[in-house]
């Protein structure tokens, strides 16, 4: 865990950046004085976030149902173990796959792939999917689409 | 919702790829697409007031702040699902929660501090009426995780 090597000053930084991110001319700074620091320690210390890969990405989330992708399938995959990086890596290569994970299996359960897929249609989502199959040649999987959200969101780390 | 213009895709393209670390990271990304501060600003005020923006932040790597996740599935008897799935709301620690087509019908992610506060919650929604099966995957390796659309 490198949570213990988190400050108090580093989970300060990451409580302020989790929240909205100002649609402004300095929005670090808006940000900075928040916490009482300045600008340029602001910014240094999310550059060094970023080096540790304590921060993945800062950048925007579109509500992808709106942009026009209405067509959300985790699908689960059976792969022999030997064969997982080269099928993980068939798979990753495909812009339509936005997750990819290795997972436990589960009794009477062994799908051990986990992929999300996206697309325009059901019918565009469906053909992404058996493309997936046949390039990696994994024919045991189960398409779960999604019916309805009910909650998608970023954690809030530090604020229990 | 309305079709959205070349100038506004290659905008939500740019942003959803980085926010520059910079003290002016919106005249930073107008030079990038040739145009000037105020029109990104005023652009990206109008289409997160339209509801295409989910977020514009920082997405952190929960397992190098010392949280840990799991995903789980539950057959939930169809008449509970809704019950169900705001209980499961109910945890700060879940993420993501969908109800999804087929005998496993609701599928969440939740992150907690350790193996002691991540089965109790996960017990406390077993023992929810309704919930016939529950499936605990743990994830073992990230091949990927990169949530962007491209926009065309």
């Amino acid at each position: 865990m490198d949570e213990k090597n988190l400050t108090r000053l580093d989970k300060e930084i990451i409580k302020v950046l989790q929240g909205d991110f100002p649609i402004c001319e300095e929005p670090y700074k808006v940000l900075a004085e928040k916490i009482g620091i300045s600008e340029e320690e602001f910014l240094r210390r999310i550059k060094n976030f970023v080096e540790e890969k304590k921060i993945r990405r800062m950048g925007a989330v579109l509500r992808h149902r709106e942009a026009g992708f209405k067509a959300n399938a985790l699908c689960a995959w059976e792969v022999p173990p030997e064969k997982i990086d080269e099928t993980a890596e068939i798979m990753c290569k495909n812009s339509a796959v936005s997750h990819c994970y290795d997972r436990t299996t589960a009794p009477n359960w062994n799908y051990n792939l986990y992929t999300m897929v996206h697309a325009k249609s059901r019918q565009e989502c469906d053909e992404i999917i058996l493309k997936l199959a046949e390039q990696t040649g994994i024919k045991n999987f189960q398409v779960f689409y999604s019916k309805k959200e009910w909650k998608k969101t970023s954690m809030k780390y530090f604020c229990e | 919702m309305r079709e959205l213009t070349t100038f506004e895709k290659s905008l939500l393209n740019f942003l959803q790829k980085s926010i520059p670390i910079d003290s002016r990271p919106f005249a930073r990304i107008a030079e990038e697409l040739n145009t000037d501060e105020k029109t990104v600003i005023e652009k990206l005020r109008e289409l997160s007031s339209e509801g295409y923006l989910r977020r514009i932040g920082t997405f952190f790597d929960s397992d190098k702040l010392g949280y840990q996740g799991i995903l789980a599935a539950l057959q939930v008897e169809p008449s509970e699902i809704e019950n169900v799935a705001k209980f499961v709301n109910s945890y700060s620690g879940t993420t993501h929660n969908y109800e999804r087509e087929g005998k496993f019908n609701l599928w969440f992610t939740l992150l907690s501090k350790d193996d002691e506060q991540e089965s109790k919650i996960l017990s406390e929604i077993e023992k929810c009426h309704g919930v016939k099966k529950m499936l605990r995957l743990k994830a073992t390796r990230k091949y990927k995780l990169n949530v962007q659309f491209k926009l065309q």
